[in-house]
Parts: structure tokens; C-alpha cells; sequence
């Protein structure tokens, strides 16, 4: 029979949530706990697992949608014979019960109880957005209290493993995702609890697939893996970044064939809330007290991207994703020690300029819920290979959506990547209060002149153009101009680096 | 590890080794350790369970023990017939050790049972209220004294009380009071904090300048800071303090150095206050994977004996998920009957009343 399952109230007194992703399509075959969808509630991101086994048949609600709680959101077969509903979901839901009322009531409610219950708990009132009451902005979070415990004493990872299965495990949207990506489960390694295959694992093998199998002459080599994946802000999902994609109209997301989003109208109106709400005021708020100036390099990155090559084969990075990213991140540091007028900020209240002795690294990242700046904490003191360790871990923080305030406040400087779409450069925008911001475009093979004199010639080479956007209020022609110089010289020669 | 003692009682490191202490040893048993391990995977599973059935809607809320299995179990093994165990409300492990009825735990969580359950003759109801056990406790400990069950020269007629609180719990007024009679009283109770390091969003180190263990000389008794995911320390820790509680030495403060792996309640988001190096590091500390370790490296188990403890928690799971659907709801009279063993003038006027007003609703 039809099982259907209703939005449950997953906080204390909740009133409504907003329908994330689903993690099931209709057909699928699923078990009971099997995660179904992904809410967001004013309180938290929570997965909802399946109180039923058996088909789903329909998902009743679609993704960005609030819901109120009890709204009915995927109807599921269970492969049972019809017979009476399932009664009572605690708080609301079906009840077969006749409902009772107070016959004598002295004063007629004019509002309904859940809001009145939401008041009195100051909880959010219906169709406020999570975040008007957790606003997005960050704010610089100093750390309080002594230090976290640290890691150690982790047992060897053998000890961890309980049960030895040479099946690769993997959940059942899983597997099915997995074959409808072409993807053999027993070549992918899970990182999932008790080292099941997660999507993410799935999504890995994929790219890797695709980075093994493509030829190397005239790829684009960026990230562009690096915070792609789940993402829905950009249709280029899964794709090489730029173009081709098979999805519609940037912020529709791949809701596939035959779903019309404009419903058959000429326009289609989405309310400004959220992550796009933030994201506006901050832009629009850097416009104004910001004197953006940008400076470009056209660089011959060469040397970059064999220093990449060679990092891959170095045991101590084994597991982790080595790209150019990393490179940049580096020498960024590097120049900023020489250059700290561009680690700094305007401190408008106090007529004073702010000099940041540590760099906080933003990396401008496209995350399931739009975009976001987390940054590297003290970046300008990590050696390359914890770098790397600090990036890697970002973007998969990132690309989860897990994250939390503390990763996206305090920056001090932001590095955007616009190569990932191919695109060669841009004129970005300085992130919140920063003084600076640059921007990576695209690596392409190139041709490039090299040699002197009679040795001079045309050759094939990594080209790119870096750009830095910066406050001329604070840093001036020079002060930008060696910076960038700096950061070229030292992706064009990273031995260069040595001299810093 | 801040918090964490030099002192800190440990038999069994992370890695599943056993070591000595000075004052301690590990009396029990394999087959001791077995039912331990079996507990434990069944505890984790039934939480496990139970915030699914809350995410299904079937739960108005769920606090998560994720983690703590080792502190609960290895307190329940120190407990014997006669004593009594008040417990706070996330004592899901050690509840279902004692013989609570799992759908007791659930109605409670459901909303359907009013805090009535059935008598257990060891484990008291939930209290939801902060540390307000504490109070409950050390008057039992008291009663237990009036009524000659300590200290008597035949050891098997001696019962003790312990009384489960958090580190949150450890800052409230009522606690403290709780630990001024209980040591002004020389109560046979023994506090045991599951120290798990939030109490929700707030760090112990906030609430603490010093280990909470500490804390107890201060009000006239010993502390002991045992290693909270280590369950052949803390049924050592335990066994030592309950003993000390039945010959009439009494109370004693046991801060077992725990970990919330989970949120505070289904209703939170830890993500939102702590930092996940801080998880990382706590999971390498797993209790259960340790006492996994420790049984392979003795031969004690093999796949095949975790494979059938699966299989009892996926059995356990099925039932979990069936004893929900039969839960009624209490009525109000069972309420009524169930505060005095006898009821007093004052509550049979206060029925009076629920009753007219519950007679003013009309069916729709």
C-alpha cells in the first residue's frame, strides 16, 4: 500500500523547513532508515531517513520549496496489501481520533496555535527565511576557552575495521547513482562511516575517471572538480566547467526532462532571501567603500604546473588532490609577507588601517548553498604540504555544505577562481572588509615566445592570466603591481620561492 | 587533553590495549567483557534507532548517547540487586541493561507515558529537568540509611544509590545542594558525571576552572576522574565507589571523561559550536571499538561473533520500530494516582478540577 510521509517536526517546535535535495528519485528501491531528502530548518541541515521499505513513488514536494510541518512530502509503496492508514505522528499527522474542542471558550483565538506557539517561544514566525534569524554575515569569532583537544590516540585504522567484507558497501541510491554514472563500485574507496561509499566517494572516481582518460594537450587545468560536484548554483555540474552542460538556465538546476520551471509563464520570480540576499549586500556594501582598482599578468605558468606534477608522485601527499590552486596559495602567502599592505583593512570608525600579521586565507567557493568564502586559518605559517591538507579538507567541508560560522569569518584576503569555467580573467570584488582579493583564470596550453636572439622561438606552454583587485585607498599602483609581480614571478619559477 | 587528569584512571588505551594502575584492576571476567560488548552495540543501535524514529516524526525529541556506551555500561555492571540508579535522561545504554522496557525509554520521548513508568527495581524514571535527580537520590541514599541497608556487617544486606548527572549539570544550585547533604549526611550515593565536554553549545572549560572532579573535596568527599570510554576502567571506578557507598563510607564523585558524539538533543546542531578536529579526535577514542580491539587480540571474538552482534541489533532495530506503534497514551487519572501512594486532600481537589475542564471539550 501507498505509505505516505509526512514533513515531521525534526527541532522542538518548528513550524516549517525548506526541501534541500532529495536524495531518492521515484523508482528508486530503498530501505527503511535509507536517507530520503536533505531539509534545512531555521535550526539546522538534517537528513531524513525513510520510515518505510519499498518503491518511492512520488515526490510530492520540489527542491527550494518551504514546506509547513505535516505537509505530505513523498508517498512510498511498501509492497503491502491496502489496508487501514498508519495512525498518528506525535504532534500532528493523520489522527483517526475525532478532534475535540472546548465548547465553552471565552476568547476566540485569532491565531492559529502553532504560531501562537512559535511566539511564545520566539521562535520564527511562518515564511521568514533561516537567515533572517541566523544572518550569514560573519562575524570575527575569537576563540574562547583553552584550546580543543587535539587528535592522537586514534587506534591504527585496522582496529577500526569491524566486520572484514570484500563487498564494496554502499547504500542503495548509491549503488544506483553509481551505475547510472558508469562507475564499478569495487574501484572506489569509501570514506563513509565504516568505510561505506558515499556519493561524494562516487563523484571522486568519476572525476578521477575523466582526469586519467582525457588526453593532456588543451585540457583546461584547473580545479574544476574542486567545487563542483553537488553544487546547484552553476549547471556545470560534472561537466568540464564551461559550457556543455546539460542543464538549463543558471539557477534552475538539472530538474530533468520535461519539468518546466516557469510553470508556462513568461517569468518566473524567486524571492531574495538567503545565502543570494547576503551575497548582494556584501557585494553591493564592498562597491561602495571600496576604490577597486584591478591589475592583470598574462604568466607563463609552466613551472607551476611541473612543481604539480612532481608534488603528485611525493609520498608524503599520497590522498590528497594536488592542483595548481595550491601553488597559488602558496606564493599568494609568500607575497603577502613581502606586500602586507594587501593583508589589511580599513577600520573606517577609528580612522586607522589594520595590518593582519596572520594570513586567513579565503578561497571563494560556488557550495550547495551558494556562495561562500571559507578561509584557511594562519595560511601564511602552514608548510605546502599542511596547505594542502587545509585546502583539501575546505573544499570537502564546502562541497557537504557543512559549513560552520567560524570557517567563513576572519579573513583577511580571498583568492576566487574563475579559471574553473575557463574563463581567462575578471575584475572581482573585494570580499567583505579585505583590502584584496585575486582572481585565477584559466590554464591553457598557449603558444609562448621563449629564447633570445637567435634561440628565440615559439613554444607550446601552461599561459594564464592573473589578476588582483585592490582598495586604493589603502595600497597604491606600487605596492598592487610588486604583489602580482611577486606572485607571477613565483608561479612562472617556483624555486623562486626560496628568495622569500 | 584539557580536563583530562594525570590521574585519570585507564585499563584499557584507545588502541585496545590493557594496562595497569596503581589502585585499580579490572576484576571482572571475559564473559563479563562479552555481555559488556553486547550491551554497548545494542545501546549505540537502539539510539541509533531512536533518532531515525524521531527524524520519522515518531519522536517529539531524542537526546543522543552516541559515544557514552562505555561510561553507562560500565556503571551497570557495578550495580547489584538492592542498589538503585536514578538517571537523567540520556542513559539509553545502561536503561536497557538494567531491564527498563525499551518502550518505556520511547514513551517518554514520545509524549505518551506523563513519566509514569512501570517499577523497575534498580533504574528510576528519566528526569528531564537539569540535575534535579541529584536531590531525589541523595534523599533515597538518606532512606536507605533510616532504614538500616548500610553499612551492616553482612555485606549482602547493604545497598547503595547512584545518581547520573552531566558536566552541565555539575552548575546548577540544586546539584551543589545535592552535594552538601549527601556529604553532610554521609549518604550512600555515588554522583556519577558523564563528563562529555558540552553542555549543549557551552565547553566544559567555561564552566570549569579546574577538572569537575576536583570539585568534590571541596564539598568533603573523594573524586575520581576515570577514562569514560574505557568500560573496564569505569566498572573498576564503580564497583570501588558503590562498595564504599554500602559499607557507609559515603559519597563519592566519579567524573567519567567522556564525549557527545552526537548532538544534544535531535533538536541541535553541534556542527554550529564545535569544531570537527575536535569529533576526529574523540573517534579515534571510540569505547567501543576498543573493547573490539582488546576481545580480538585475546581471542575472545572473531568476525563471526560481531556479525551475529549485528544481526541481534538489526533484530533489535525491527522491534524498536514495532514497540512505537504500540504505544497508548497514559490518561490523566494514572497520572493522578501515580504522585502518592495514598492521595492527599490537595490532589484530589486538583483531579476535581482537570476533570471539569477536561469534561468542557466536546467531540467535533
Amino acid at each position: 500500500m501507498l505509505q505516505t510521509f509526512l514533513l515531521p517536526d525534526v527541532g522542538e517546535g518548528l513550524t516549517e523547513a525548506e526541501i534541500v535535495a532529495w536524495r531518492v528519485a521515484e523508482g528508486d528501491v530503498i530501505k527503511v532508515n535509507d536517507v530520503l531528502v536533505e531539509i534545512e530548518t531555521a535550526k539546522s541541515i538534517v537528513e531524513l531517513p525513510s520510515p518505510y521499505a519499498g518503491t518511492v513513488k512520488s515526490l510530492l514536494v520540489s527542491e527550494g520549496t518551504e514546506i509547513e510541518v505535516g505537509t505530505p512530502i513523498v508517498e512510498i509503496d511498501d509492497g503491502s496489501d491496502d489496508e487501514a492508514p498508519e495512525p498518528v505522528l506525535v504532534g500532528y499527522g493523520a489522527s483517526e481520533a475525532p478532534s475535540r474542542r472546548r465548547r465553552r471558550s471565552r476568547q476566540t483565538p485569532d491565531r492559529s496555535a502553532s504560531e501562537a506557539m512559535a511566539s511564545a517561544y520566539e521562535q520564527r514566525a511562518p515564511g521568514r527565511s533561516t537567515e533572517e534569524v541566523h544572518p550569514a554575515e560573519p562575524v570575527r569569532a575569537e576563540a574562547v576557552g583553552d584550546p580543543l583537544p587535539t587528535a592522537g590516540e586514534a587506534p591504527s585504522e585496522s582496529s577500526l575495521v569491524l566486520v572484514e567484507d570484500n563487498d564494496p558497501r554502499a547504500k542503495p541510491p548509491v549503488r544506483k547513482y553509481a551505475a547510472d554514472l558508469g562507475v564499478d563500485l569495487s574501484t572506489v574507496v569509501g570514506t563513509g562511516p565504516d568505510g561505506t561509499i558515499t556519493r561524494r566517494d562516487v563523484e571522486a572516481a568519476l572525476a578521477f575517471q575523466r582526469l586519467e582518460q582525457e588526453p593532456r594537450q588543451g585540457r583546461v587545468m584547473n580545479d574544476q572538480a574542486t567545487f563542483g560536484g553537488e553544487q546547484r548554483a552553476y549547471t556545470a555540474t560534472g561537466s568540464h566547467g564551461f559550457g556543455g552542460a546539460a542543464g538549463g538556465p543558471s539557477g534552475f538546476g538539472d530538474f530533468g526532462a520535461g519539468f518546466d520551471p516557469f510553470e508556462g509563464r513568461a517569468e518566473r520570480r524567486v524571492p531574495i532571501k538567503g545565502v543570494r540576499k547576503v551575497t548582494a549586500e556584501n557585494m553591493v556594501r564592498s562597491v561602495n567603500t571600496h576604490v577597486h582598482v584591478t591589475e592583470w599578468v598574462t604568466v607563463d605558468v609552466t613551472g607551476t604546473m611541473e612543481f604539480v606534477e612532481t608534488l603528485k608522485q611525493r609520498r608524503e601527499f599520497t590522498g590528497l588532490r594536488i592542483s595548481p590552486l595550491l601553488v597559488y596559495a602558496k606564493a599568494i602567502c609568500l607575497a603577502l609577507s613581502r606586500n602586507p599592505e594587501l593583508n589589511s583593512e580599513w577600520d573606517e570608525e577609528r580612522q586607522e588601517i589594520v595590518y593582519y600579521r596572520d594570513v586567513n586565507l579565503g578561497i571563494a567557493a560556488a557550495t550547495p548553498r551558494g556562495l561562500m568564502v571559507p578561509n584557511i586559518k594562519n595560511a601564511g605559517r602552514l608548510s605546502l604540504l599542511q596547505l594542502s591538507q587545509a585546502i583539501n579538507q575546505l573544499v570537502q567541508v564546502a562541497k557537504d555544505g557543512k559549513l560552520q560560522p567560524a570557517d567563513y569569518s576572519g579573513g583577511t584576503f580571498t583568492i576566487t577562481n574563475v579559471g574553473v569555467f575557463g574563463i581567462d580573467a575578471g575584475t572581482p570584488i573585494i570580499n567583505g572588509n579585505e583590502s584584496a582579493i585575486f582572481c585565477m583564470g584559466s590554464i591553457q596550453r598557449r603558444p609562448w615566445v621563449v629564447g633570445e636572439g637567435a634561440d628565440e622561438r615559439v613554444e607550446p606552454r601552461w599561459v594564464t592570466t592573473l589578476a588582483v583587485a585592490f582598495d586604493h585607498r589603502i595600497i597604491d599602483g606600487e605596492q598592487g603591481s610588486r604583489f602580482l609581480h611577486d606572485v607571477a614571478s613565483i608561479l612562472a619559477e617556483p624555486a623562486l620561492a626560496l628568495l622569500f | 587533553m584539557l580536563g583530562q587528569s594525570d590521574d585519570m584512571v585507564q585499563l584499557l588505551t584507545p588502541d585496545g590495549r590493557r594496562v595497569d594502575h596503581p589502585e585499580f584492576t579490572f576484576r571482572g571476567t571475559t564473559d563479563d567483557l562479552l555481555r559488556s560488548l553486547r550491551d554497548m552495540w545494542l545501546g549505540r543501535r537502539f539510539d541509533v534507532e531512536a533518532i531515525a524514529l524521531q527524524r520519522h516524526g515518531e519522536l517529539g525529541m531524542w537526546p543522543p548517547q552516541l559515544g557514552q556506551e562505555a561510561a553507562q555500561i560500565g556503571a551497570a555492571r557495578a550495580i547489584r540487586d538492592g542498589d538503585h540508579v536514578f538517571p537523567s535522561y540520556r542513559e539509553h545504554s545502561m536503561a536497557l541493561a538494567l531491564g527498563v522496557p525499551m518502550q518505556q525509554i520511547l514513551g517518554f520521548f514520545r509524549g505518551t507515558d506523563a513519566g509514569i513508568w512501570e517499577m523497575n527495581d534498580k533504574f528510576r524514571t528519566y528526569a528531564l529537568v537539569i540535575g534535579v535527580q541529584t536531590l531525589h537520590a541523595v534523599g533515597y541514599a538518606m532512606g536507605l540509611q533510616f532504614d538500616g541497608l548500610v553499612g551492616n556487617d553482612d555485606e549482602s544486606t547493604n545497598s547503595g544509590v547512584m545518581v547520573f548527572h552531566g558536566d552541565g549539570a555539575s552548575s546548577q544550585g540544586d546539584v551543589n545542594e545535592a552535594y552538601v547533604f549527601a556529604a553532610s549526611y554521609n549518604a550512600p550515593v555515588v554522583f556519577f558525571c558523564q563528563n562529555n565536554q558540552w553542555a549543549i553549545s557551552e565547553p566544559i572549560t567555561l564552566q570549569s576552572r579546574i577538572p569537575l572532579y576536583e570539585r568534590a573535596r571541596g564539598f568533603g568527599f573523594p573524586g575520581i576522574q576515570v577514562d569514560g570510554n574505557d568500560v573496564l576502567a569505569v566498572q573498576a571506578v564503580s564497583e570501588w565507589a558503590m562498595d564504599r557507598a554500602r559499607r557507609g563510607d559515603g559519597p563519592t564523585f566519579i567524573e567519567a571523561y567522556t564525549y557527545r558524539m552526537g548532538a544534544h538533543t535531535t533538536a541541535d546542531d553541534p556542527t554550529k559550536y564545535r569544531a570537527r578536529d575536535e569529533e576526529e579526535a574523540w573517534r579515534g577514542r571510540d569505547p567501543i571499538n576498543r573493547l573490539v580491539a582488546h576481545l580480538r587480540d585475546i581471542d575472545a571474538i572473531d568476525d563471526a561473533h560481531l556479525k551475529a552482534l549485528e544481526e541481534e541489533a538489526d533484530e533489535l532495530g525491527v522491534r524498536t520500530r514495532a514497540s512505537i506503534k504500540e504505544l497508548t497514551d497514559r490518561t490523566m487519572d494514572e497520572l493522578f494516582a501515580g504522585v502518592y501512594a495514598e492521595p492527599t486532600v490537595a490532589l484530589e481537589a486538583q483531579r476535581r478540577q482537570f476533570k471539569e475542564f477536561a469534561d468542557s471539550f466536546e467531540e467535533d
